[in-house]
């Protein structure tokens, strides 16, 4: 479980990291947190000849929220989001903050990024299914410029992502806030990868007495090789009704029904079928509640 | 030393045993001044790794390791046909139609029998030029279909593992047939039947297996540092196999990341290391990865049951008739052989209760997986889940209560012989449950389950009850029909011209606190403060001969050695006192460090004062006695040994969406006789009872149907952590044993034998009004949520 040899590089500044990978070629990899890549490493199952290290590079840490966006550093870590006040995050992503505490352990949380977590793209990493949810738009920074992908688009399949070998992630940009939201997971173990991670934000009409559910969004993570969004489940919000356990039930049954999960030695595709059903019901009850 | 004040506060000198006295072996641990395999670095020194099997069974047809010694910083490669050593072959005093002694090499010489068996040793200069050696092995292999389980293992034509057990079975032996069992069954009131199987585990001592080997060439001698549980018998395996004279080889353990059975036999990696070493005249590393840890070392507890329990109309259990297999993996382990487990559960199944019929058939079957070596417990979290779930089944047939059916079975007089021909000295079998019961009861644990049942919540509560015998001893294992008997142990205690004591032992602790617990019982026997007593253990140089620490053996042998070695210290120093003191031996006493006249308590020589007459003015030495303090004493067992027991109650709330087992609350009542140390104890019952429920719910070791193993991290092999472990309530209960000089019965075991049988029934008794019922573990939360949504 030792690495195989390779030459480190550390750059000073975006352009210099960009000017590095396309250097190096396809044998170059980026290094941010190493929370995901130096395991994959030890392994050998990945054996770049080169790491381009950017944990060095000065601005990418940042956590900015102005009110209606939210504008997060590739080399922010996870726990800096951790801990972020309700001033930093702006009002309406304390969403972002307790997902969080899912992420691993704190001394992984210390040291991960969200751009890593984004590029390396786990079908069930929490970054990956609030993008998704939120449709969250990555920037990133290439020889040929700087380009915006929405997440919708960014997430290929296993581990792979729109990015290029060239490219590198900078910022991601959370578009709205998201103040009746929730994510919740299951896993056999506390800071395990999640079996079936769901979020959910509910478009909640706050005037009308007994709070009316008006629409939606539904992710899930786990069930597919990337995170998802679930049209079936988001239609029946956007029926509407009364925010309650039947309407709740409904829409997980339906998120239930439509997807299609993988089975494996975390759990057969009935037991996601069954967790979906579960963490849908409950992250929409607890999304209401806030 | 600031620990020393400590301790001294905690117990008076003369009074340790009983007390919390803080373990001497944390200032360095909790400091980073512990000294573990890895710490060890001497100059030149080279670093191995090994070129393992991609196959689990099949013919190496060729090894080519050119391209290896190509390899930037690669030193050397060895094969089999290389290093030319002798294997390792564990045998039983048993015909060969009960139990067929196999070989392990130490590298596979043509025949592989599990995927990541070393095939051969890569030397190099540093652990990444070793392991990019590895990889630059090209190995061919003509590939066998493997066996991959037991049921395959026993089917006729099935391929065989070991060409000499012509049916895949290393041990097939029926220790116990009661005359006329079948007419028992045939006639009861009511049989129940229980079939279990547990999953393949790893034991994870958290510092993985290692070594380091370095010829000394002014000693003549082969010093390997080593994580072992049993250093003299790492050393009499190692000379044979490199044909060296048994005094040319010594092993030293250092500080231990734990070892929980994993490390108490003799594996294959460390002699490769040291032939290695000894053909370069350069010391070499070796430190096992996690990758290694998970898929080549020793694994355990993978066992099938299939048992029946008679009962006569008033709930008396009349008979109990099991059959078990073991599926011991690709080689038997040394010195205790694959028999481990089937001989293990054989000898000991009936358990607390009063068996009147017995018949077990237990069988070790082998297995294209890595051999398994004991597991704290060793089958008793196994047969003891069987029995209680037998009870759990017949108390539903009966309609009694099943803490009730328990309460009429348990042995409750003392000295006990079973049917087993085990006699057990006196326990608390019935006051332990009653008081789990009992406490279960106060703290409200039966109303929230009623509570939560008429909520539509399952919560369910369990118990198990159990004994575990500790100290064995030579007679013990020679009933077991090892040829290599385990038993005795030695203690040298010597006492210095500062009047500062060493005592040797043949015990080692691999994470138990024996530097404070041995210490405290040769501090209570020497009257003396204990910050002047210093143990030393796992150097088979200073200490003469051990057989380390396994099965709960230290403090009930290892600990009598100690104390009976600190008597005859004592004596000696009476006698040198008396001599002195113009009296006679019986005429003074020991006390806080001098040794005084009864009659006159005011005229004594404190111990420095005696010492140093004894080494520096041996003039002054009363004529009939020798210069010097020291003295060895010897401690063996021969009877039946010694019993602790249990009680453990745990109960369980099961999340339907999810098939959680949540676990509410935990209690442990537990008898150990004298504890030594209350907080040492409590420590060993917490942390076996962790171990316990990572098997009853969590841990698992899988394989495919190539035989390549599933769980190459943590990702995958499901430790739990310590948010999954509950808090642990423990009550104490205390029958001294008469067998130990100190009335100490051994605890290393308990806490992992009880667990799984109370969770076990925890989780059934809460999945009670669904109808069904699990019997296999571990019990995963999938199992759980498709119980419980069939039920709705
Ligand atoms: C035990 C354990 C448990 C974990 N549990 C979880 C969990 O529950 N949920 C979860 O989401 N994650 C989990 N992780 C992963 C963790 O969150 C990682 O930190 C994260 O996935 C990767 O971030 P990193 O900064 O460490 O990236 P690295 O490991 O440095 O890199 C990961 C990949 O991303 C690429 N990369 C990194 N930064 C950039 C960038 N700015 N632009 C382009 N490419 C980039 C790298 O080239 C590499 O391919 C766990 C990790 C461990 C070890």
């Amino acid at each position: 479980m030792k690495p195989a040899a390779f030459t480190y590089h550390r750059a000073r500044d975006v352009a210099g990291a960009i000017r590095l990978l396309a250097e190096l070629g396809d044998e170059a990899k980026i290094i941010a947190g190493g929370q995901s890549l130096v395991a994959m490493m030890n392994y050998r199952l990945a054996r770049p000849a080169h790491l381009v290290d950017i944990g060095r590079i000065g601005g990418l840490d940042h956590l900015r929220g102005d009110g209606s966006t939210l504008r997060i550093g590739a080399l922010t870590t996870h726990h800096a989001v951790e801990v972020a006040t309700d001033a930093w995050l702006g009002r309406g992503f304390t969403l972002l903050r307790d997902a969080m505490a899912w992420v691993g352990h704190l001394p992984i949380r210390t040291r991960g990024t969200v751009g890593g977590s984004l590029a390396h793209a786990d079908a069930t990493a929490e970054w990956c299914l609030l993008a998704v949810l939120l449709d969250a738009e990555i920037v990133a920074s290439g020889p040929r410029g700087t380009r915006t992908i929405a997440a919708g688009d960014f997430f290929h399949g296993f581990y792979t992502t729109a990015l290029a070998a060239d490219e590198m992630i900078t910022e991601v940009v959370f578009p709205r806030p998201a103040p009746h939201s929730a994510l919740l997971e299951f896993a056999e173990r506390r800071g395990d990868f999640a079996i079936v991670s769901a979020a959910v934000d509910l478009d909640v009409d706050e005037h009308r007495a007994g709070r009316a559910v008006r629409g939606g969004r539904v992710a899930l993570g786990g069930v597919a090789p990337v995170p998802v969004r679930v049209p079936e489940a988001e239609a029946v919000l956007a029926e509407g009704g009364q925010a309650g356990p039947d309407l709740f039930r409904r829409c997980a049954a339906a998120a239930a029904a439509a997807i299609d999960p993988p089975g494996d030695g975390n759990g057969s595709a009935d037991y996601r079928r069954a967790l979906t059903q579960t963490l849908i019901e409950d992250a929409c009850a607890k999304a209401v509640s806030r | 030393m600031s620990a020393h004040t400590t301790e001294s506060r905690h117990a008076p000198a003369g009074r340790y045993v009983g007390a919390s006295v803080p373990r001497r072996e944390d200032p360095r641990l909790l400091t980073g001044r512990g000294r573990f395999v890895d710490d060890i670095r001497i100059p030149g020194l080279l670093h191995a790794q090994f070129v393992r099997s991609r196959v689990a069974s099949g013919v190496v047809t060729s090894i080519d390791l050119s391209a290896v010694l190509d390899v930037p910083g690669v030193v050397a490669a060895y094969t089999a046909a290389d290093l030319d050593v002798i294997g390792i072959t564990a045998v039983l005093d048993r015909p060969r139609t009960q139990f067929v002694p196999t070989e392990m090499p130490i590298l596979a010489r043509d025949r592989v029998r599990f995927a990541g068996e070393p095939l051969a040793i890569v030397i190099a200069e540093d652990p990444y030029a070793a392991e990019d050696g590895v990889e630059a092995a090209a190995v061919t292999y003509q590939v066998h279909t493997p066996v991959t389980s037991a049921e395959q293992a026993l089917e006729p034509g099935a391929p065989l593992v070991h060409d000499e057990a012509a049916d895949n079975v290393l041990l097939d032996v029926s220790m116990f047939a009661t005359e006329g069992i079948d007419e028992v069954f045939a006639e009861a009131p009511c049989v129940v039947r229980v079939r279990t199987r547990t999953g393949r585990q790893n034991a994870v001592p958290l510092e993985t297996r290692g070594a380091v080997a370095d010829w000394d060439d002014r000693d003549a001698q082969l010093v390997v540092r080593t994580c072992t549980q049993v250093p003299h018998q790492v050393r009499t395996v190692m000379a044979r196999s490199l044909r060296l004279d048994e005094r040319a080889v010594r092993v030293i353990t250092p500080d231990m990341g734990g070892g929980f059975g994993q490390k108490c036999v003799v594996g294959r990696e460390e002699i490769a290391v040291a032939a290695a070493a000894l053909r370069l005249r350069r010391p070499v590393k070796w430190i096992e990865d996690r990758k290694d840890a998970l898929t080549a070392s020793f694994l355990a507890r993978e066992q099938r049951y299939d048992a029946r329990a008679a009962f006569d109309r008033d709930g008396r259990i009349l008979a109990l008739d099991a059959d078990i297999v073991c599926d011991m993996g690709a080689y038997s382990c040394y010195p205790f052989t694959a028999a481990v487990e089937p001989l293990m559960a054989s000898a000991e199944m009936p358990g607390v209760y009063r068996v009147p019929a017995y018949r077990v058939r237990g069988r070790a079957v082998t297995t294209n997986k890595a051999p398994s070596a004991p597991y704290r417990g060793v089958s008793r979290p196994q047969y003891v889940m069987v029995m209680e779930r037998l009870f759990e089944r017949a108390a539903r047939e009966l309609k009694v209560d099943a803490v009730e059916l328990r309460r009429r079975n348990l042995i409750t007089e003392f000295p006990y012989s079973g049917v087993n021909n085990i006699t057990y000295d006196a326990g608390s079998y019935l006051d332990s449950l009653n008081l789990c019961e009992q406490v279960l009861k106060d703290e409200g644990w039966y109303d929230l389950k009623a509570a939560a049942a008429a909520g539509g919540r399952h919560v369910g509560i369990g118990y198990s009850c159990f004994n575990e015998r500790t100290g064995y001893g030579s007679g013990a294992f020679a009933q077991r029909k090892m040829s290599v008997v385990p038993g005795f142990d030695m203690t040298e205690a010597r006492m210095d011209t500062t009047g500062s004591v060493t005592i040797t032992t043949g015990t080692l602790s691999h994470g138990q606190s024996h530097e404070t617990t041995l210490a405290q019982i040769a501090a209570d026997e020497l009257k003396l403060d204990i910050s002047k007593i210093k143990i030393v253990q796992g150097d088979t140089d200073r200490v003469i001969y051990g057989w380390g620490t396994f099965a709960s053996r230290s403090v009930v042998v290892g600990g009598s050695a100690v104390r009976l070695a600190a008597v005859k210290l004592a004596e000696k120093l009476r006698m040198l006192a008396a001599g002195l003191l113009d009296t006679t031996p019986d005429d003074v006493e020991l006390d806080d460090g001098r040794v005084r006249r009864r009659d006159d308590p005011g005229r004594g020589l404190g111990y420095a004062e005696l010492a140093d007459i004894a080494y520096l003015k041996a003039h002054l030495v009363p004529k009939d006695l020798e210069p010097g303090l020291s003295v060895t004493a010897t401690f063996d067992v021969f009877t039946d040994g010694t019993f602790g027991n249990a009680t453990h109650g745990a109960v369980v709330e099961l999340h339907k969406g999810t098939g959680r087992v949540e676990i509410l609350r935990y209690v442990c009542v537990e008898d150990c006789g004298v504890a030594i140390n209350p907080m040492v104890v409590e420590g060993q019952c917490r942390g076996g009872i962790a171990q316990g429920i990572a098997g009853a719910l969590f841990e698992q070791v899988t394989y495919d149907e190539q035989g390549e193993p599933s769980a190459t991290g943590f990702l995958d092999y499901k430790v739990p952590t310590a948010s999954e472990i509950p808090d642990v309530a423990i009550h104490h209960l205390e029958t001294p044993s008469a067998l130990t000089e100190s009335g100490a019965k051994g605890v290393g075991e308990g806490g992992t034998i009880g667990a799984p049988a109370a969770v076990l029934n925890a989780v059934n008794d809460a999945l009670a009004p669904t109808g069904v019922e699990l019997n296999d573990t571990p019990i995963t939360p999938e199992t759980v949520q498709r119980a419980l949504e069939q039920a709705s």
